[in-house]
């Protein structure tokens, strides 16, 4: 059993014993200039896990989620992911910082999707696709593209492969953001609320991508508020809120039989009138 | 105005009438009679001899002035472009002794006249008397006589060029600042190094919004290069002055040089205007946002 995982709902996940989990994360704590954001969090992932994560506003999960590929730093607790231990190596028993260029070696393995799809504006979606294994990766251009072109066409984008983006609709864009991410071969996806910003009608065609992906095996930490995909799609939910883990498990069984109140309260709220709860 | 006639719900079409502007005519009398009346008082002047001005319109000196004024604008610009870059990126360097070095360096050069830099360079000879390029600790390395390297040439280039990267070094900055920081994230998550990150996604985007007020700073590099004749760097402004002190002509040959100067501001600005639209008002759209600016905007069909 790993040490790290302390509460018995982590005990219970696809975290089993002898298999490394892809995250293992124990009393992570992050602030931002003396404003505790993250206050303990305790949470695993074991590999080909889909692992979701809600919670209200400001809870601290996109912070979270950056903790995880060292975009923003970890202040205490442990968090190994991919089998490190995120921004340190421990060599001659002393944790030393990692370089920039260790951050990046590191990221290389873990893909992220915003929110906000982020794509780069001056290269069409062929050349964001491209961009990382040219200039993180150094494959050979014409090689890149050929990938490239495979990954947009694996989310359906083939035919938009010159346009810029914001030639592009938002549920285009986020899907070259996947196609971008995925180019890279990453062992561990990361998704910040992929569909916030998007209109209602564009949300299922990004879905649908991440679906695939969840059938295929991908390892994948999923921060969202649409709870019918947390539902089908995901092999565990938790529930974040002040920082902290308030409840995690099976997705079914969480929103069909939450313990706790807060998630009572949080899941009423955003089911609303919808029936949710089947 | 409209002179098309309007057709009513109903009925033949009905023409619009014309409206007078008188306003607008008088104005205009006034200011043409004004400049008209000033204009004549020039060309009609006694004392100008429209004969010298043409007369030295194609001096030998002349031309080779102004072929000077071109060099030394492109390379003082070329020099404060490369530099201002260098600069920026340091301003904008986490390292803290980096990024007050940059500042002391803006805040210097921008606080000290440029006539004052341009003497200075020129007689560098007096701190320096001679220029040494050496490896440390070896007897390895160059020597030159500062006054044969510092002319009023390099003097000129050096002191515009550092000049100029110094105001440059704000505008790069403005245009770093002004690439989303989202795609920042998206390049450090690909695992892009800080270095890589700002040369492949970020300067390629800031310099759309840096180039086209690099013709602005050419065409006051043009103008700004007549200050050099207080170093006797052989450009227009020198070799006219050296030619009116000679022969007294003073108004006619500021009136030859201001021509060349005109001539020269023109074509720059027909380049600036290519330049800008290659590089204009679109670019900066790209640049500021593939998110908000994509949904306000209507979607360009391919
Ligand atoms: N760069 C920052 N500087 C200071 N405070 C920040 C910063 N980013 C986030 N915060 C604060 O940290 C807290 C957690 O933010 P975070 O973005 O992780 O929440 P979230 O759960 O993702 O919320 P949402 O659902 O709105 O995305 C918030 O109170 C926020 O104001
Ligand atoms: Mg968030």
């Amino acid at each position: 059993m790993n040490p790290g995982v302390k509460s018995a709902e982590s005990a219970e996940s696809g975290v089993e014993s002898g298999v490394e989990p892809v995250v293992l994360a124990s009393g992570v704590r992050m602030g931002y200039g003396g404003v505790q954001v993250l206050n303990g969090v305790d949470f695993a992932v074991a590999p080909g896990e889909v692992s979701c994560i809600i919670g209200p506003s400001g809870s601290g999960k996109s912070t979270f989620l950056r903790c995880l590929n060292g975009l923003e730093p970890v202040l205490g607790g442990s968090l190994r992911v991919l089998g490190e231990e995120v921004g340190h190596t421990l060599r001659d028993g002393r944790y030393h910082p990692w370089t920039p260029k260790e951050f990046a070696a590191f990221r290389k393995n873990i893909g992220m999707v915003f929110q906000r799809f982020n794509l780069f504006a001056h290269q069409s979606a062929l050349e964001n696709v491209a961009c990382g294994p040219v200039h993180v990766l150094d494959t050979p251009q014409d090689r890149a593209r050929t990938l490239a072109m495979e990954h947009l066409d694996r989310v359906g984008l083939a035919d938009h492969a010159h346009k810029r983006p914001h030639q592009l609709s938002g549920g285009q864009q986020q899907r070259v953001a996947i196609a971008r991410a995925l180019a890279m071969s990453p062992t561990l996806m990361l998704f910040d609320e992929p569909t916030s910003a998007l209109d209602p009608e564009l949300v299922d065609e990004v879905l649908e991508v991440m679906k695939g992906l969840a059938a295929e095996g991908m390892t994948m930490v999923v921060v969202t508020h649409e709870i019918a995909f947390a539902r089908e799609v995901g092999d565990r939910l938790t529930f974040f809120a002040d920082g902290v883990v308030v409840e995690q498990g099976g997705p079914r069984e969480l929103l069909a039989a939450p313990a706790h109140e807060r998630t009572r309260a949080f899941l009423s709220s955003v089911l609303g009138s919808e029936d949710g709860r089947s | 105005m409209r002179t098309e006639p309007i057709a009513g719900p109903s009925g033949p079409p009905v023409p619009v009438a014309r409206t007078l502007h008188w306003g607008r005519w008088v104005s205009a009398a006034v200011a043409l009679a004004v400049a008209g009346w000033l204009v004549y008082l020039v060309v009609v002047n006694p004392h100008l001899d429209w004969g010298k001005v043409a007369e030295y319109l194609f001096n030998d000196r002349i031309l080779a002035g102004v072929w000077v004024t071109i060099e030394i604008s492109v390379l003082a610009t070329a020099l404060g472009l490369v530099l201002g870059v260098l600069v920026a990126v340091m301003r904008l360097a986490h390292n803290p002794v980096l990024s007050a070095l940059a500042s002391g360096y803006i805040w210097f050069f921008r606080g000290t006249p440029v006539l004052v830099q341009l003497i200075f360079w020129y007689n560098l000879a007096f701190l320096f008397p001679e220029l040494v390029l050496k490896i440390p600790f070896t007897m390895i390395g160059l020597k030159w006589d500062t006054n044969q390297v510092m002319t009023g040439f390099t003097s000129a280039m050096l002191g515009l060029g550092l000049n100029l990267a110094a105001y440059f070094a704000e505008t790069v900055r403005a245009g770093i600042q002004a690439v989303d920081r989202g795609q920042t994230e998206a390049a450090y998550a690909l695992g892009m190094t800080p270095a890589k990150r700002m040369r492949v996604i970020v300067l390629p985007q800031a310099l759309r919004i840096i180039i086209p007020p690099t013709g602005n700073e050419f065409i006051s590099m043009l103008k700004t290069t007549s200050l050099v004749y207080v170093v006797a760097g052989h450009d227009l402004m020198t070799n006219a002055s050296q030619i009116y002190k000679a022969n007294n002509r003073i108004m006619e040959l500021l009136i030859v040089a201001s021509v060349w100067y005109m001539l020269m501001t023109a074509v720059a600005t027909f380049l600036q205007g290519r330049l800008e639209r290659r590089f204009g008002s679109d670019a900066v759209r790209l640049v500021r946002g593939g998110g908000a600016a994509a949904r306000v905007l209507p979607k360009v069909a391919a």
